[in-house]
């Protein structure tokens, strides 16, 4: 579904990602994990071209070329959604108004506008009851609820989640995972999170890869990587 | 209090120049964080744009081409040169801010500064240091109410302008595009995420404010018939004023201080010299500012600005 070849990033002539190279299946669920300044938020940021990336970049988005398309037409035009890292909901705007600004460039019916509300409140019947409530006054479990609401509202081909349990109470966390996997098994959006919490990112994807000072130095089907002493020590906490 | 009711309604029309102007500034100040300072000069290109259209439809009129009534004469001038300006405002987003979006904020300050010049010398080089009148298109009729009198010229001026707030209020609270310009100001950077092409709304955002400021130039022009390459200048600070006094982004907090702005330069010559008048009128706002830094309505900055 998504090839990425040779991802080359720089900030103010600081390289940040050194050619990383990474694929993603229709309706797999892929996590890249990696300690802080790994690289893992500037990897999603290109994906979605909030950032732009160095020449020899190749990202092929279901055979088509996804550099060629800006930003907003990377959600509105081929589905592909970003949970940024921080939730960054829109705190002066109301819960529903965040979930409807989603759909700004979305050319479907209000219908099927409508259909796919009622489907974020089904999963998450704590934003219906907080639906005209400021984003600014939601908690932060709430706030995670809505920014994954809004990229479902948004485009649901691929959903692309930074560190999206960061925060959490841990049966928050176990929610919003739950969440997550009814959205890739129900709705078939494939989903490709990054995550510090390593742990949690494996047992919850079907693969990963490792990625460490912006090079993937390891991947693997999620399992293996679990039972990897390197990882283990690493990133398990031994 | 006949005395003050009748600076009440100067106050009321003097204020609504402000206010529409200022609803520009604040716009653009609270979608893109930057100040327009060609938005004076647009509302001066309003004013002749509106200039132009209404003496032209007086033309067609006078030679039997179409009859039109004065009252649809003056209702087109304003429809007609709301359209164009706004293009006006597209186009010094286009050529003058877009591509400084990610340049420091005081590069895109003097570009407001240079295409505001640009804007009044290039219409010194078309029309010619002369001052052109606005054609009158409404006879003055006073109206009597218990001592205060009222021409129907400034009521249609307030009544309109009001009205016009009132849509820009709705249009921002309950379409689409306006929950992506208020969206916008609070964190520009992950906007494009949720599908919204951001160069569109900034296009969206100039054009209302350049046509606001057109029918703030038609109506100074309906009140003052002169108009002149320099008018916007003056007036363009004031309204700035206006804008920051109102908080940035507020639609109701320029509304209001556009208003506030009217009365205290209309009531400080009731008490003291006219030429003390703005002296005191800026005195005072600047002793609002010292106790209310963000305005009346603006909240502190959100720091969400970047990645």
């Amino acid at each position: 579904m998504l090839i990425v070849e040779n991802l080359r990033v720089s900030y103010d002539r600081i390289r940040a990602l050194h050619g990383i190279s990474f694929k993603i299946d229709e309706g797999e669920i892929v996590c890249i994990i990696g300690a802080n300044g790994a690289g893992k938020s500037t990897t999603l940021r290109a994906i979605s071209r909030l950032i732009s990336v160095e020449p020899g970049t190749k990202v092929t988005y279901r055979g088509d070329d996804l550099l060629k398309y800006p930003a907003d037409k990377v959600v509105s035009k081929l589905g592909i959604s970003h949970v940024p890292e921080g939730r960054r909901i829109f705190d002066n705007l109301t819960v529903l108004e965040n979930l409807r600004l989603a759909t700004f460039g979305r050319k479907d019916s209000s219908q099927k506008i409508d259909q796919d509300l009622e489907r974020v409140f089904a999963i998450f019947p704590r934003l219906e009851e907080r639906r005209l409530q400021r984003g600014g006054t939601l908690s932060g479990g709430e706030q995670q609820m809505l920014a994954i609401g809004r990229a479902f509202m948004s485009g649901r081909e691929l959903m692309l989640l930074d560190e999206p349990s960061m925060g959490l109470a841990p049966l928050l966390m176990l929610h919003m995972f739950e969440a997550l996997k009814e959205i890739n098994q129900e709705g078939g959006t494939t989903i490709l999170l990054v995550e510090q919490n390593a742990r949690l990112a494996l047992q919850f994807a079907q693969r990963g890869y490792v990625l460490e000072h912006g090079n993937m130095v390891l991947e693997g089907q999620s399992e293996e990587l679990l039972a990897n002493p390197e990882v283990k020590k690493a990133y398990l906490g031994g | 209090m006949e005395f003050f009711f009748q600076n009440l309604i100067n106050a009321l029309q003097w204020g609504s120049f402000y206010a529409l102007i200022a609803l520009g500034y604040s716009m653009v100040y609270g979608v893109l964080m930057l100040f327009n300072f060609a938005h004076g000069d647009i509302f001066m290109v309003g004013a002749y744009i509106g200039f132009g259209v209404a003496s032209a439809l007086v033309g067609f009129s006078a030679m039997g081409a179409l009859a039109l009534p004065n009252w649809l004469i003056l209702a087109l001038t304003i429809i007609v040169s709301m359209f164009l300006t706004s293009f006006v405002g597209m186009i010094v987003e286009r050529v003058g801010y877009r591509p400084l979006r990610n340049a420091p904020r005081a590069s895109a300050a003097i570009t407001g500064l240079m295409i505001g010049i640009i804007l009044e010398t290039g219409n010194l080089a078309l029309l010619g240091a002369r001052r052109v009148s606005f054609p009158s298109l409404i006879k003055s009729t006073t109206y009597d109410l218990g001592g205060v009198f009222v021409t129907n010229k400034k009521i249609m001026i307030v009544i309109v302008s009001l009205a016009l707030m009132y849509a820009l209020h709705r249009f921002v609270r309950k379409t689409k595009w306006g929950m992506a310009m208020r969206a916008m100001a609070f964190d520009f950077v992950v906007v494009p995420l949720m599908g919204v092409p951001i160069n569109n709304v900034a296009r969206m955002t100039f054009a209302l404010g350049s046509a606001l400021a057109a029918v703030a130039g038609i109506f100074f022009g309906v009140a003052y018939p002169v108009l002149d390459p320099y008018m916007g200048v003056l007036f363009g600070w004031k309204a700035f004023v206006a804008a920051i006094l109102g908080g940035r982004g507020s639609i109701l907090g320029a509304c209001l201080a556009g208003f506030l702005l009217g009365f205290i330069e209309i009531f400080v010559p009731m008490i003291f010299p006219s030429t003390l008048r703005d002296l005191i009128a800026y005195s005072i706002i600047l002793l609002i500012l010292t106790f209310r830094p963000h305005g009346f309505f603006g909240e502190p900055y959100s720091a969400r600005l970047r990645l």
